[in-house]
């Protein structure tokens, strides 16, 4: 186990089994992506009161799921790099910053298309949208922290402090923009109970929700990638992969 | 910037950290005081209570000399407005412990955080280049106190460009390109 | 002679920080004088019929407490930063969780309390009426010290940058919102005759979670900006 942990912190390890595994998963990440996407948009029934707008929500929801579990990614990220002081955390850390907020900014957009047809106005103030613009200010504080420091390893502690107190924060958040307002549906998925959504509509968004977090996986692993080659660059290691490369 | 440093201060010891600009004197001081912990890769191991005095004199322009040097000892004991103001004369600004700092000079806010030397407990001394802004004799009784210090069974690691004045018995680490 | 007890300590530095506020009165007035203009840009902006001000002035009001104090809580550090006396509070021996809860302490009298308490007049220019006003004073004490000990942690990390005022504001203000939900959610519920007991129990208990960790974050961001 602990040999596992320090070979993570070996940027050459990781660099060469994060190539390893990209092998698999991202064609894996793509297929499941492309069947999702036409079985969503193609092959389930039209919501009885929404009619076909409702689709958005294969890739809406996803979106939106995966951009709130990168944020404790990112959190997790940073605590281990606060605790064992390891590189390979911090590279991790900073990566995720701009991949969540991405998908954040993609559900806030989807959300306001869905809202058009389904509310008549691009922007309602509910809890759900509301709490989503307050994470992507939180993912948009921490990279601003970042960029802010000259000093890269202590922007990686300053932005690891700072997205362990969004983690803190957010479920007061949510509580808090819940409370403040509750015209939203309320969640449909469940994953004990009976599910408030037909099976013929699940099974798509569940695969959808599965690939949005492979994909989630890849871009990270692609950004360390580069990260590490570009911090490792006049390290051997890099060099010869490099020659290697250009043979 | 150094890497392969590896050195023991003992109690008795005048260590003097010399180096060209840009050398590390100043983070070397601070990765010993503790308030460097993430730039390097290391340990460091402190067996007794540690004074630091850094570039800064800590001296806040609206509080007077008595209440800053007050303040400065106050983590570590109650001396007393005795002992406060014998500290304060003994660096030369009896008369000034009521003036506000703000009408002090640079030099007499450095005499406010070098009087802590007077009254402080600790056996272990870092100083960060003590001698800035002091005249010749401020030096002089300031070699002085650093003598008299590691007399006592203390130890005093300062950073300097100038070899002490007086002849003292000093152990000299020169970092040059990160070697020792 | 033996090191002065932990209590005797913070005391001591929150009157420190005290008799450095008090040696330079704007630095207290100052919030003040801004929540005093930016009350009065509300009727320009929004005209001046009592009733909508009414309806705005729990809102407004809050959202006015908040912005003086994140403008207040980017210098909480920085003199002590700039002049060194920071690195030595963090070579104290006393543990810095509670040197920072006593700098964060100093900063909510400073400037939450005392707005808190002038509040009632500008809430009256506004219109709020009489029966809401316990409530508004209420929830910007509790608010306000919610505020600043969040404001600490912005404070902390961005004390070591040269350009921190903008943003730290980006950092914090996201953390402030659910203060403000429950602040002005308070104020209103008392402004049209309903208990606003259970808001404020809300921010209560905000204020103890972040007595609890706010200080924690702090300490953290203070080592590494002494360190950056």
């Amino acid at each position: 186990m602990w040999t596992f942990f320090h070979k993570l912190g070996s940027p050459p390890w990781l660099y060469a089994i994060s190539g390893s595994i990209l092998k698999y998963l991202l064609p894996a990440t793509l297929l499941a992506l492309g069947v999702g996407m036409v079985w969503g948009l193609l092959f389930t029934p039209p919501d009885f009161r929404q009619g076909d707008s409702y689709r958005i929500i294969y890739i809406h929801v996803p979106a939106a799921a995966v951009a709130l579990a990168g944020y404790y990614v990112m959190a997790t990220a940073g605590a281990i790099s606060l605790i064992w002081k390891m590189k390979m955390a911090d590279i991790a850390m900073q990566c995720c910053a701009p991949i969540g907020a991405a998908l954040t900014f993609v559900a806030l957009v989807t959300g306001s298309i869905w809202g058009k047809p389904t509310w008549g106005t691009w922007w309602v103030w509910d809890a759900r949208i509301t709490s989503m613009l307050i994470l992507l200010f939180l993912y948009l504080g921490v990279i601003a922290l970042y960029e802010a420091y000259d000093n890269k390893a202590a922007a990686a502690r300053a932005c690891a402090v700072l997205s362990l107190v969004g983690t803190v924060n957010i479920p007061i958040i949510y509580k808090s923009v819940d409370w403040w307002y509750s015209l939203h549906q309320p969640a449909s998925i469940k994953f004990t109970g009976e599910s408030s959504i037909h099976p013929s509509m699940l099974y798509p968004l569940l695969l959808m929700i599965a690939a949005f977090y492979a994909l989630f996986a890849c871009a990270l692993l692609l950004r360390m990638r580069a990260e590490i080659l570009d911090r490792e660059r006049r390290t051997g290691w890099v060099r010869k992969l490099l020659e290697a490369d250009a043979v | 910037m150094f890497g392969g440093l590896s050195f023991d201060i003992c109690p008795g010891q005048l260590v003097q950290i010399e180096g060209a600009n840009g050398a590390g004197k100043t983070s070397l001081l601070r990765i010993l005081a503790g308030l460097s912990r993430y730039g390097f890769e290391g340990r460091v191991e402190r067996h007794a209570p540690l004074l630091y005095l850094g570039h800064q004199p800590a001296v806040k322009a609206m509080l007077t000399p008595r209440e800053n040097l007050a303040w400065h000892v106050a983590g570590e004991a109650d001396f007393g407005a005795a002992a406060i103001d014998a500290a304060l004369a003994r660096v030369g600004l009896y008369g000034y412990e009521d003036v506000p700092s703000h009408a002090l000079s640079a030099g007499q806010h450095r005499r406010v955080s070098l009087a802590r030397l007077y009254l402080s407990n600790s056996p272990l001394w870092l100083l960060d280049e003590p001698f800035t802004a002091i005249d010749v004799d401020g030096v002089a009784a300031l070699e002085e106190r650093k003598a008299a210090h590691v007399a006592a069974g203390g130890a005093v690691v300062f950073t300097s460009h100038q070899p002490m004045r007086g002849n003292y018995n000093v152990r000299r680490l020169c970092l040059r390109r990160g070697l020792l | 002679m033996s090191a002065p007890s932990l209590p005797a300590f913070c005391l001591r530095l929150v009157r420190r920080q005290l008799v450095l506020a008090v040696r330079r009165p704007v630095e207290i007035l100052n919030p003040l004088l801004f929540f005093a203009m930016v009350v009065a840009l509300f009727p320009l902006g929004l005209g001046p019929d009592p009733k909508s001000l009414a309806s705005f002035a729990a809102g407004t009001l809050w959202i006015i407490a908040l912005l003086s104090n994140l403008l207040t809580s980017d210098t909480i550090f920085r003199g002590d930063y700039d002049d060194g006396s920071l690195e030595q509070l963090l070579l104290a021996p006393q543990p810095l969780y509670f040197s920072v809860l006593a700098y964060l302490g100093a900063h909510w009298l400073l400037t939450g309390v005392s707005l808190a308490l002038i509040s009632p007049l500008f809430a009256l220019m506004l219109n709020l009426p009489l029966e809401a006003l316990p409530a508004l004073v209420a929830s910007l004490l509790l608010g306000s010290g919610v505020m600043s000990l969040v404001g600490g942690v912005g404070a902390a990390l961005t004390v070591g940058l040269k350009r921190g005022g903008m943003l730290i504001s980006l950092l914090i203000l996201p953390l402030y919102m659910p203060v403000l939900i429950f602040g002005s959610a308070a104020v209103r519920a008392a402004a049209q005759g309903f208990p606003a007991g259970p808001q404020l129990a809300i921010l209560g208990a905000m204020f103890c979670l972040a007595i609890a960790l706010a200080p924690l974050a702090t300490a953290a961001g203070l080592r590494i900006s002494i360190d950056a």
